[in-house]
């Protein structure tokens, strides 16, 4: 069953490439969401899965984190068809492959428990993509693909060395030849020490390039400024989301081996740096495109700073990937909207976004207020219990930072976002016959519906989700 | 282990910095070819007794690696009628000469990593950091498209070496699936290599930066 999830978007994703309407195909993609989507809501109520001898296992973490990705490829697959029709001459063959490819890849990387896997996976997952980055064919998109899939590869095949590191930890020590996470689990305490560090500093990184964490964030505001909001928000809640995870898997491995202090100054330098990076780069952004690739950094920050505290900050770090991944939905998504009533994503030819395109600029004016850690949407309560963690165990000055940055963010984020919805919209869009739509405004409805509901409350069975995959992450169980 | 695994690092090493020091794209790209044929038979070298798997392996890695990328890079660069790799970022002797001290470097910092009685004074570690090392500068330094694909190319031959140290613990799905990944991610680069020498009528990366703050 665990294989379904996999197998069901790439069998999709074969019968897309046979059909020969390129008006009926976009329907595939909602329709293989929603079998994906139905699936995960079953397999959540199974107790942890294990399938083909442990390579595959859906325990808590996994679970929280593929049932997310599902339910935003859900949201993001009802957009496609809308998006698409708005771009009948061109060929979606291959989009439409390439986007059901990518949500069978990310299934992979969360279900795989096996070392070598997760790196197929990942190394995938990047392939699936890049189509989807290139899929306007401009010069500008050539060059964000480019940059992508090298600095991406780049990063993917030092989180291999890192891998083969970490598997020559156990050779040295004489542990049992096994590379299943649970196996090195077992053995971690065993572990040889030297290889095992080097081996997380190169997976953090591998893996981070992935995240878009800071110094190897280089691809991110390319690959987001040019790829559709609809693949934007895919790389920003899923794809970044799912490498988050791996990272965790080896941090699991780490602490349970006793380096757990070793990786968590790593993670917290690492992702204050990225917070600091996206403030500078966020001041005075003219692409609104490329501000939100900035803001993603930032939460891949905040997400291994939490991590990096321990504690509640682990749960707190959780709860903000999902916050984090409803608000980028609203962002990308809206941000699509009006890039495309004003056929420009700067600030140069953009202003009035409020009175040319009512609700989208209304949402993506709310998914700044959420993004930035307003109340009473979820990000400010996830932000909150991080800043806490950091509080209550003596980390001072990192949680000092982090709310300086989070300040400097709200600042400099909040005059693009003000230039772009407020004002009257240049004159001469006027006349240009974008409207919105039902099924483009929906999706981002149920994003901001989403980020608002769990700044007011967490339903039971995410909160104990939440809390089993924070215990499982520090080396419960 | 063999004796002849430590004469054909050497070969690889030796690679490493023709590669760093040379212009001519079809020299970088032929030089590309032979190191990922010399790790081909390296995987049968390493171990005393040789199975199956070990020569797919093998073969798997001399077809991909040797064979069937380098073609497709030469067929890139004869479609896109470039020879030289021009004004590279760094300099091919300062580069020759950064190779030379990231393999000394490579050596130094594997002496403190505790090593399986098995690997006990063979090569086989520094020289994988080394070539990792040597497709990192080739990436960062040089201008073409072409010049990076072999650097990454490189890099995954290093971390091939590493994985031979790990031949038995490393399931034969998990090592197809990696050289698989790799011939698809750089026939997937092949792909856009080509169209960035239709849309901009040069393979030259420094053209590529429209995108920047």
């Amino acid at each position: 069953m665990a294989l379904a999830l996999v197998l069901v978007p790439i069998v999709v994703a074969l019968v897309a490439f046979a059909v020969p309407s390129n008006r009926l195909r976009p329907w595939l993609v909602p329709l293989a969401a929603a079998v994906h989507l139905a699936l995960v809501i079953w397999a959540l109520g199974q107790p942890a899965l294990v399938t083909l001898g442990g390579w595959f296992v859906f325990d808590d973490l996994g679970k929280l984190v593929l049932s997310f990705t599902s339910v935003l490829f859900f949201l993001c697959a009802i957009y496609a068809p809308a998006y698409l029709a708005t771009h009948p001459e061109r060929d979606n063959r291959i989009f439409c492959v390439a986007l059901l490819a990518f949500l069978g890849t990310l299934s992979l990387i969360v279900e795989s428990h096996h070392l070598g896997l997760m790196w197929v996976a990942l190394e995938s997952s990047t392939l699936a993509s890049a189509p989807l980055v290139y899929w306007r064919r401009t010069p500008q998109s050539l060059e964000a693909v480019w940059k992508y899939l090298l600095v991406g590869s780049v990063g993917v095949a030092l989180a291999l060395l890192g891998s083969l590191f970490l598997a020559y930890s156990a050779f040295v020590s004489g542990s049992p030849q096994s590379l299943l996470f649970e196996d090195m689990v077992r053995a971690a305490p065993h572990l040889s020490r030297p290889w095992l560090d080097s081996a997380f500093v190169l997976l953090f990184i591998g893996y981070g390039t992935k995240m878009g964490l800071a110094p190897m964030h280089t691809w991110k505001p390319d690959a987001y400024g040019e790829a559709p909001g609809l693949v934007g928000a895919l790389l920003a809640g899923g794809l970044t989301n799912c490498a988050f995870l791996a990272v965790l898997r080896f941090y699991r491995i780490v602490s349970v081996a006793g380096e757990g202090a070793f990786a968590r100054q790593l993670m917290i330098v690492s992702g204050l740096l990225s917070m600091a990076v996206a403030a500078i780069f966020m001041a005075r952004q003219r692409d609104f495109k490329r501000m939100l690739a900035y803001s993603s950094i930032e939460h891949m920050g905040i997400l291994v700073v939490g991590v990096g505290v321990g504690g509640m900050g682990v749960f707190g770090s959780l709860y903000h990937l999902i916050n984090n991944g409803l608000t980028k939905g609203v962002l990308f998504l809206s941000a699509a909207n009006i890039h495309r009533a004003f056929a420009s994503k700067s600030t140069q030819d953009v202003s009035g976004a409020l009175r040319r395109v009512p609700l989208s600029g209304a949402m993506f004016l709310a998914g700044f207020f959420a993004i930035t850690g307003s109340p009473p949407f979820g990000p400010f309560l996830s932000e909150l219990t991080i800043v806490n963690a950091a509080l209550l165990r003596g980390h001072w000055i990192v949680g000092a930072l982090f709310l300086v940055l989070l300040a400097v963010v709200f600042v400099g984020m909040g005059a693009t976002v003000l230039a772009v919805v407020q004002g009257k919209p240049p004159e001469r869009y006027e006349a240009h016959p974008y409207k919105e739509t039902f099924l483009t405004i929906a999706p981002i409805v149920a994003f901001l519906g989403g980020a608002l509901m769990l700044g007011l409350y967490v339903p039971r069975p995410l909160d104990a989700l939440l809390h089993g995959a924070a215990d499982f992450v520090q080396g419960g169980r | 282990m063999s004796q002849a695994v430590s004469p054909l690092l050497v070969v690889v090493l030796l690679l490493n910095l023709f590669v760093l020091g040379t212009s001519r794209l079809r020299a970088v790209i032929n030089a590309a070819a032979w190191q990922g044929g010399v790790l081909g038979l390296l995987t049968l070298f390493v171990h005393r007794e040789i199975h199956v798997q070990m020569v797919t392996v093998a073969v798997g890695a001399i077809l991909i690696k040797g064979i069937v990328i380098p073609f497709l890079l030469m067929r890139a660069m004869r479609d896109a009628a470039i020879r030289r790799e021009v004004e590279p970022f760094i300099g091919f002797i300062p580069s020759l000469f950064l190779g030379a001290i990231g393999t000394a470097l490579a050596l130094l910092f594997s002496g403190t990593l505790p090593l399986a009685p098995e690997h006990e004074g063979s090569l086989l570690v520094p020289s994988s950091l080394a070539t990792v090392f040597t497709g990192f500068l080739v990436l960062t330094t040089r201008r073409k498209a072409i010049t990076q694909v072999v650097g990454y190319l490189l890099l995954e031959n290093g971390i091939f070496i590493m994985g031979l140290c790990l031949l038995d613990a490393m399931p034969f799905l998990v090592e197809v699936g990696v050289l698989l990944d790799l011939f698809v991610g750089i026939f997937v680069m092949g792909i856009i290599i080509n169209h960035i020498s239709r849309e901009f009528a040069s393979l030259d990366v420094g053209r590529l930066s429209s995108l920047k703050e």
